[in-house]
């Protein structure tokens, strides 16, 4: 088994996850209607305690504990994709990311649990049934506020046109891709991208957003390979403010 | 969290005397005898009142406490801590819903409610208008203001009024979890590291004096409220409260080695009762009118959730409604 692979899989998930996160925590308080705040609080909860899960895999692996792998590296360190890190903006942006983000997500848990590298089947598994209802919350939010006033319908529209090259650099290709695919760990990025494209095409159908050609969108990358925006480090600073007091000590 | 403390409108005399002779007397039987009261149920205008201003200012205090612990949220150190702070806070604004949806149940809407706390109209604990500085101030909340709120809404959980009673119990059974969190977040802290125990003995020393004025003024000093209380609006006094806060935390900080500022804090072995340096009641009186650290913060954070989230409100509400463009 290659565990470089492996492990450079289980650092994209579990990364991507912990830092959408950090971002839908940061609703806490500040949601459109309190059903909202609490909506995000609950799917953070979760998108934070898959990733530990990863995390977790990834120390049985030998990397360094969860707590040390999540709140001491760099930004350059990280293999999250764009998309996850940006600000949180305005609902409309929120909505939209956690849209795009958990139609890729629920087809990816779909995929591992058939993986042939068993602690990643078993984890995907037994969470990506949270992960159905997090899909769930998002289409039927875009259904709703998607064919509602015409201000809701420009606001979703153009966070939909700002958020799609960064969403299709979540497709960014590993250089283990054809490892694991010939291992059938993973099926791989081009395949949930297909099946992706298809999911929020049919939930983008029902509304009056449009969605753009895909193929004339130039996917922004690099976040696979530590490539970040300038927002993703104040993000770390700020998640490791308490942490580094004294790292070694017990919270 | 989060309740205590309430502000209670003075009762007037001419209040009850526009009432019906027949059905007050039946109401106070009813209430006598232990039962609950519920929403079509006849009730006294000034009961009403006085019910929505109670609950309402209970659930402003949820979503206005949650800002000082939820800022601490994207700092919580590790993933344990981390998770538990997201949980702990979420509950607090589930217990804000829960309470709009008591409170509208007599009859005020829960945007009524939401402008009337931006307006500055309707209060919230007083206790959210000082700071959370550090992580340990988190903590400290998480454990002694939730304490402190636990004596107030098991008091009030055996109420009148059906709504809130039955709100109030779930809500503390949540608290209680609130309350062994905070407890072990401190723990961790005042057995910690040399700079853990600063930290911790720091938020205490900050905190202890808003915690003390958690209840509300001394009896002494408040608005009397035999009415309320034989309405089973208020089930205890403030003093009761603070007395019973005492009895059962002060042992636990001093059990952890910290320290309370105040020299005069001791139990009077003959009357059985706490006494302590009595609390400023004239900041307590400017802070609550505005004049805190973080009111103006408070305040602002929320007009600008609700000022931001109104687009989608109104698109929930009336999806066909036409776009005006402002005028320039």
């Amino acid at each position: 088994m290659n565990e470089q692979a492996i492990k450079d899989l289980l650092y994209k998930l579990a990364d991507d996850l912990l830092i959408l996160g950090h971002r839908n925590s940061e609703w806490t308080g500040f949601g459109p209607i309190l059903e909202e705040d609490i909506a995000f609080s609950s799917m953070a909860q979760d998108k934070i305690g898959h990733s530990l899960a990863f995390y977790t895999l990834l120390h049985e692996l030998g990397e360094a504990d969860p707590d040390t792998v999540a709140f001491t590296r760099n930004a350059n360190q990280f293999h999250n994709s764009q998309l996850v890190e940006l600000p949180n903006g305005e609902y409309d942006f929120s909505l939209i990311r956690h849209f795009l983000y958990d139609n890729a997500e629920i087809i990816r848990f779909e995929m591992l649990s058939q993986s042939s590298y068993e602690p990643i089947a078993k984890v995907a598994t037994k969470l990506k049934g949270e992960v159905k209802y997090h899909v769930l919350h998002a289409n039927t939010w875009i259904r709703n506020l998607g064919s509602s006033t015409e201000e809701a319908i420009a606001r979703l529209q153009t966070s939909l046109n700002e958020a799609l090259p960064y969403a299709l650099g979540m497709f960014e290709p590993s250089a283990y891709e054809q490892d694991l695919i010939d291992a059938s760990i993973y099926r791989g990025e081009e395949a949930v991208k297909a099946a992706w494209q298809q999911r929020i095409r049919a939930v983008l159908e029902k509304t009056e957003l449009q969605l753009p050609d895909l193929e004339s969108i130039t996917p922004i990358t690099g976040g696979r390979t530590g490539s970040h925006t300038h927002h993703l480090q104040p993000l770390l600073d700020e998640m490791a403010e308490v942490f580094k007091i004294d790292p070694a000590a017990e919270w | 969290m989060y309740g205590g403390g309430n502000i209670f409108e003075a009762t007037k005399l001419d209040d009850l005397q526009a009432e019906d002779p027949a059905k007050m007397a039946e109401f106070e039987a009813r209430i006598a005898r232990g039962e609950k009261i519920e929403p079509n149920d006849w009730m006294p205008a000034l009961y009403r009142k006085q019910l929505i201003r109670m609950i309402e200012q209970h659930a402003h205090s949820e979503i206005i406490g949650s800002l000082p612990e939820g800022t601490w949220i994207t700092r919580a150190p590790g993933f344990r801590r981390k998770m538990a702070q997201m949980a702990k806070v979420q509950d607090e604004v589930g217990h804000a819903q829960l309470l709009y949806s008591a409170a509208e149940t007599l009859g005020k809407s829960r945007e009524q409610m939401l402008t009337d706390l931006i307006n500055g109209k309707s209060k919230y604990s007083n206790v959210f208008n000082y700071p959370a500085l550090t992580w340990a101030d988190s903590n400290v909340i998480s454990w002694l203001i939730d304490a402190g709120a636990i004596v107030n809404q098991m008091a009030n959980a055996r109420g009148s009024y059906g709504p809130y009673s039955r709100a109030l119990e779930r809500i503390c059974a949540e608290e209680a979890f609130h309350l062994k969190y905070g407890h072990d977040a401190v723990v961790h802290l005042a057995t910690g590291s040399p700079k853990q125990r600063e930290m911790i003995q720091a938020a205490l020393s900050r905190w202890w004096p808003p915690i003390m004025t958690f209840f509300g003024p001394s009896d002494k000093m408040s608005t009397h409220t035999e009415t309320l209380m034989r309405w089973k609006v208020k089930m205890a006094t403030n003093d009761d409260c603070r007395q019973q806060f005492l009895d059962m935390y002060v042992p636990k900080i001093w059990e952890l080695g910290l320290t309370v500022p105040d020299p005069n804090l001791k139990k009077n072995a003959e009357t059985g009762k706490w006494e302590f340096t009595e609390p400023d009641w004239e900041e307590f009186k400017r802070v609550i009118n505005g004049d805190g650290p973080c009111n103006a913060e408070r305040l602002a954070v929320r007009r600008s959730a609700e000022e931001r989230g109104a687009w989608v409100r109104k698109a929930l509400l009336h999806p066909k409604a036409k776009y005006v463009k402002p005028l320039a």
